[in-house]
């Protein structure tokens, strides 16, 4: 802190030009350029315009909007009350709440991967891959039935797929009811106490206990809560993708 | 012999013209700082920035894309309002007539739907952007956070858009993309714990969000309403605050 004070002293800079004209300028020359592109994909490429809405007639697949494709996506590996409500609720809360567990002072204002490297992968795996790449695969992968194809191959509306998927208490010999429910909400429970548990190990060996004092208790808390939500969606794709596991929780009033 | 010099004197010099202009055109530091904050558009800048800022290498442009492609969705949308009515019977009709008969009607429709599209792809590059270089970092946590809303607000309009055409796409479009407030925990009537609320078909998320049960009139109007004025209302205060922050907080930058 003293230092940085002695620093602002010492070295004298003005480094400001003025906005008239400097970046007024380039907002104009800009501005010309991205309407003119605009104008000439308007001219060349027609908005989409399909045949008159008929509710008694639904399209196979029918798609969301290519921005929400990536939720849909989601709606393949868990019920529509997660991927499509509580899900994207976490999204934005999640967002929201960065300025706030990020207290790495280093990285303001110019780009460095090297001085916060853990934030930058984060955000990496949470926005091009988990919210990118699944836009892709609902947009350009996905055909009739929700069915993959790839996006040369003809959309055959009657291809099977068998439905081989079986919830984890099931496959785990578990008949009874409320024994399954009681063993998928363990395994739940499982999945987070380890995991925050095995993400303040990781931190505390990345970035030191010291760290981890001045980061605090509730940054903590909020940090892994989010942390670990955001990776039990690409956890719950591999069970699904590997093993075919449907729900790992499944009582009457919700399923995970 | 007509005086030109004389007469661009008693004009530039009139009552009228002072009463609208107050400073001269000289390329002075006077006038370059006039120029912005004599005038109430340009003075969303501040008079000077740091010389960094103004680099595309630095900002990539994104946000200042971004509220340009709003601009173009503004005033392409009132062009398409004065052809459009937002009734069942019409709406569709209303699309062709704009497409086919009216003056660069089908311009207008293509460069509101592309403008949209672009302004979608340019707000998450900004966030993409303003995450690499940190700038979410103190003092500007704030700002983050209504950019946050912007984005969120940015996907509501245009998600309201494109139930408007009335055609097979957006009526499936959006039905899909609705369908997941029905499983709202507790609020829709699909979702989990509902039973406990008495939430039902006709009364819960999804109801209120569509005006009733399914797609239909009440739907196309709200839609229209909050495509129209509700959001766009919103939003235009949301960047008001966001642009002021900017200014407040300065724009960021590595540490002198």
């Amino acid at each position: 802190m003293a230092q940085a004070e002695e620093t602002s002293r010492t070295i004298v800079v003005d480094d400001k030009i003025h906005t008239w004209p400097h970046l007024v300028r380039g907002e104009f020359l800009v501005t010309i350029f991205v309407m003119v592109a605009m104008t000439l994909w308007s001219l060349l490429v027609d908005a989409p315009l399909e045949e008159p809405a008929n509710p008694a007639r639904t399209p196979n697949p029918s798609k969301a909007p290519w921005y929400f494709l990536g939720l849909q996506e989601m709606l393949v590996y868990f019920d529509p009350w997660y991927a499509g409500v509580v899900l994207p609720t976490f999204i934005i809360i999640g967002l929201m709440v960065i300025p706030f567990i990020d207290i790495n002072a280093k990285g303001n204002g110019y780009y460095t991967f090297k001085e916060r490297k853990w934030e930058i992968l984060t955000f990496f795996i949470g926005f091009h891959i988990l919210w990118v790449v699944t836009i892709i695969i609902g947009t350009f992968f996905r055909g009739p039935g929700w069915n993959l194809f790839w996006p040369w191959q003809r959309w055959d509306p009657h291809k099977v797929v068998a439905l081989t998927n079986v919830d984890l208490p099931y496959m785990a010999g578990l008949r009874d009811y409320w024994l399954q429910a009681g063993f998928g909400l363990f395994l739940v429970l499982v999945y987070y106490v380890l995991s925050t548990w095995l993400f303040y190990k990781w931190v505390v060996w990345i970035k030191g206990k010291e760290f981890m004092i001045r980061w605090g208790a509730v940054r903590f808390a909020i940090t892994s809560f989010l942390f670990v939500t955001m990776m039990a969606l690409p956890v719950k794709m591999f069970l699904r993708l590997v093993f075919n596991i449907k729900y790992i929780m499944v009582t009457p009033w919700l399923n995970i | 012999m007509i005086n030109l010099e004389q007469i661009k004197k008693e004009i530039v010099e009139s009552q009228v013209w002072k009463s609208i202009f107050r400073h001269g055109y000289e390329d002075t530091p006077r006038n370059r700082v006039l120029m912005v904050t004599g005038n109430v558009w340009m003075h969303l800048h501040p008079a000077k920035v740091r010389k960094h800022a103004v680099r595309m290498r630095f900002t990539w442009c994104m946000g200042g894309l971004t509220f340009l492609m709003f601009l173009l969705t503004v005033v392409t949308g009132i062009y398409l309002m004065f052809y459009y009515r937002p009734v069942p019977q019409y709406a569709y009709a209303d699309m062709k007539y704009l497409e086919f008969d009216m003056p660069f009607g089908m311009l207008m429709r293509n460069m509101h739907r592309w403008a949209a599209h672009a302004m979608v792809i340019f707000v998450w590059l900004h966030m993409f952007r303003v995450f690499l270089t940190g700038s979410y970092k103190p003092p500007r946590e704030f700002n983050w956070i209504v950019g946050v809303l912007l984005l969120v607000l940015t996907l509501l309009l245009s998600f309201t858009g494109y139930l408007l055409p009335w055609d097979q796409l957006a009526i499936w479009a959006v039905t899909v993309g609705s369908n997941m407030a029905r499983a709202t925990p507790l609020l829709g009537h699909e979702g989990p714990f509902a039973e406990f609320v008495g939430a039902n078909p006709i009364y819960d998320a999804r109801a209120f969000l569509f005006g009733g049960g399914d797609i239909g009139p009440h739907t196309l109007l709200r839609f229209y309403i909050l495509h129209c004025i509700f959001i766009p209302l919103v939003a235009s205060l949301l960047m008001a605050v966001h642009f002021w922050r900017i200014r407040r907080d300065g724009f960021s930058g590595p540490p002198l």
